[in-house]
């Protein structure tokens, strides 16, 4: 579905992103995981088009989107929730999701936009509970449901996940990742999932990839990189050693 | 019938991406892993980050097995010890052995590229696989072993014995498969007759043969003694030994498993690669080993490829049977010359013994080839018309299947020149 080949991507002369590769198949989670600052939440802005890559292919479905407008991206299919689920605040529940729908909103499609939004609902019956509340006033957890509801108002083939964990209590971290599976296992949903809780993200997701410094070090089936030593060592928090 | 049907079948697009991925992050871990490779890289200027498509394999350096044996015997590996879960050495046949190690990772990839070459030689869960294969640190036994259990079949590890019991306990059991080298084969299928077992006492349905090259004629003549579907598997210690490639039912090359390796066939003399369907030396780079990792391994071994899409519906690129060791290779002419390749045509025209000699001269700054083959008597001395025919069939299937002029000459039983009871192949005289 989505194909990244030998993206480069620089801040000013700083080469972050060092000729990445890496592909997202249909119906699958892929996870990308890596330290802080190697570059994940760059990769997905690149994607969305929020940044641009000075070289390399950014392919969906068989098209180029490497130059495309970020709203046109929405429009081809890949929604983006960013890290810190940038909610607006000020605004109720019910207004955050018909957001999400800007792309497609009209008096004509103002009924399928309804029912969509019944359907988020339906995902997640706490935000039906809470949609005439204030956004900021809604807990850690609601406000990401909130936050990948609102990606979905715009029906995407693909979902770009920036650390939806960070911040959260295990409690509902489970709660959250039980959500993106049934995403891809109910709906059908491609995720591609930015994690530092790389344990949680490699037990849901088909395939990994390990990024270091800006480059892929390691890509694989998840269940590999969960039980690869290296990945334990630098991204599970495990050492090994210790228990032996 | 596929083990791992999704993967086998990869649309051709994207396996090139998955390898592209592979390869990339295989150089970096192998620069950053390897102090071998990272001299090396450092050496000849490699920045392990510009590596951007396939073809940039070939800015690599290559991995010779001499290169292993000086860094016997943990030199190469890219893990600490402590996340190898398996040692195993090369065959050592060649003078001093290599070690190699695996990961838990590399022995679950690895049993599943064994099970997907059993499964395409015609295995299921339902059926008894007798490995005949010594187990041991040679790798062969073990990695079918693993393979086999993984289908499912039913395993009988019995190693080497004596062939007489190796039988009974075929007949004792009902082994459906039978692993092993294809000349071991041959002595089980010769061991049936002298005891004077009936066919239809065995149950034996499938032979899974590799560890050394063997030709069609040999395939015909173990399917025809063995009632078998016989398929071919290749491997190499060094790499993964058997799991690189395997044949499938219809028996016309061995499929590669090129999610897990990138292959190569370049010239054994001038290391440039190869036009497909040219007849060289395969060299692998392996994009997901963990252990030991090996970038552009020189196999000795040589082969060509055939890209042409096959009927069984996996995509992957198959390789020629192995003709030879690149050592056996002659240049005449500037023409790459096998001696397997006399071999064949020689077995393929009948009344002819498999032994013969290539002599090369040197005349007028050409370089001539002539084969001496040793001709049953009765050819020999009765009818000279028909000796003659016989030798000009000879000479004109050689002439071409090689593209170059060939002389042949027949020579009595037992009168060319042996070395420990084997025919010298070659007896190049250009050089004197």
């Amino acid at each position: 579905m989505l194909i990244l080949k030998n993206i480069d991507v620089f801040y000013g002369k700083i080469h972050t992103i060092k000729r990445v590769s890496l592909h997202v198949n249909k119906g699958e989670i892929v996870t990308l995981i890596g330290g802080n600052g190697a570059g994940k939440t760059t990769i997905l802005r690149t994607i969305s088009g929020l940044i641009r890559s000075s070289s390399g292919d950014l392919i969906l479905d068989g098209h180029d989107i490497s130059k495309k407008s970020p709203d046109s991206i929405v429009k081809t299919g890949i929604s983006h929730v960013p890290e810190g689920r940038l909610v607006f605040n000020p605004l109720s529940v019910e207004d955050n999701l018909l957001l999400g729908s800007y792309n497609r909103y009209s008096m004509k499609n103002r009924s399928i936009i309804k029912s969509d939004m019944e359907m988020i609902y339906t995902i997640f019956p706490v935000l039906k509970k809470r949609s005439k509340q204030l956004a900021g006033t809604l807990s850690g957890g609601e406000q990401q449901m909130l936050a990948i509801g609102r990606a979905l108002m715009a029906r995407p083939k693909l979902l770009l996940l920036d650390e939806p964990s960070m911040g959260l209590a295990p409690i509902v971290i489970k709660e959250i990742f039980r959500y993106i599976v049934e995403l891809r296992d109910t709906y059908g949903l491609t995720v591609l999932l930015v994690e530092q809780n790389a344990r949680s993200a490699l037990r849901i997701a088909n395939t990994g990839y390990v990024l270091e410094t800006g480059r892929i070090l390691l890509q694989g089936p998840a269940e590999d990189l969960l039980s690869n030593r290296d990945v334990q060592r630098a991204y599970l928090g495990r050492d090994v050693d210790y228990e032996i | 019938m596929y083990w791992e049907g999704e993967k086998e079948c990869i649309d051709r697009g994207t396996l090139k991406q998955l390898q592209l991925e592979r390869l990339q992050s295989t150089v970096l871990r192998v620069y950053m892993n390897v102090p071998f490779y990272r001299k090396k890289f450092d050496e000849l200027g490699i920045d392990p980050d510009s590596f951007r498509s396939l073809e940039d394999v070939s800015k690599l350096p290559f991995t010779s097995k001499d290169d292993l044996r000086v860094s016997y015997p943990y030199g190469m590996f890219a893990v600490p010890l402590r996340e190898v879960v398996r040692v195993q050495t090369s065959s050592g046949t060649t003078g001093m052995p290599t070690a190699v190690g695996y990961t838990r990772n590399d022995i679950k990839n690895w049993s599943n590229l064994a099970a997907r070459i059993l499964v395409s030689g015609g295995v299921t869960q339902n059926d008894i696989v007798q490995i005949a294969f010594d187990y041991g640190l040679f790798t062969g036994a073990l990695g079918l072993h693993y393979g086999a259990e993984r289908i499912g079949a039913s395993v009988i590890p019995i190693s080497s014995v004596n062939t007489k019991r190796q039988v009974k306990i075929m007949q004792d059991f009902k082994t459906t498969a039978l692993m092993c080298t294809p000349s071991y084969a041959l002595a089980v299928a010769d061991t049936i007759s002298e005891m004077g077992l009936d066919l239809s006492s065995l149950s034996l349905k499938y032979g899974l043969f590799g560890a050394e090259p063997w030709s069609e004629e040999m395939r015909n003549e173990l399917q025809g003694k063995l009632n078998i579907v016989a398929t071919d598997n290749y491997g190499l210690s060094e790499v993964m030994s058997p799991g690189v490639a395997g044949e499938c039912a219809l028996r016309n090359g061995l499929h590669i498993n090129e999610d897990h390796f990138l292959i190569e066939v370049v010239d054994p003399e001038t290391l440039q690669p190869l036009p497909e369907g040219k007849t060289g030396e395969l060299v692998i780079t392996t994009l997901t080993k963990e252990a030991f990792p090996v970038v552009r391994f020189r196999t000795r071994d040589l082969t060509s490829l055939i890209t042409e899409p096959c009927a069984c519906g996996r995509t992957f690129v198959r390789m020629s049977k192995v003709l030879g060791r690149t050592d056996d290779m002659i240049k005449i002419r500037g023409i790459n010359v096998f001696p397997s390749q006399v071999e064949a045509v020689l077995a393929e025209i009948e009344g002819t013994e498999p032994h013969f000699q290539i002599v090369l001269d040197r005349k007028a700054a050409a370089d001539e080839m002539t084969v001496l083959v040793e001709v049953s008597e009765s050819i020999f001395f009765d009818q000279v018309r028909k000796q003659k025919n016989f030798i000009e069939r000879i000479k004109s299937r050689l002439t071409s299947e090689l593209g170059i002029p060939v002389e042949v000459r027949p020579v009595e039983k037992q009168t060319l020149e042996r070395l420990d009871g084997r025919v010298k192949k070659v007896v190049d005289r250009r050089l004197v």
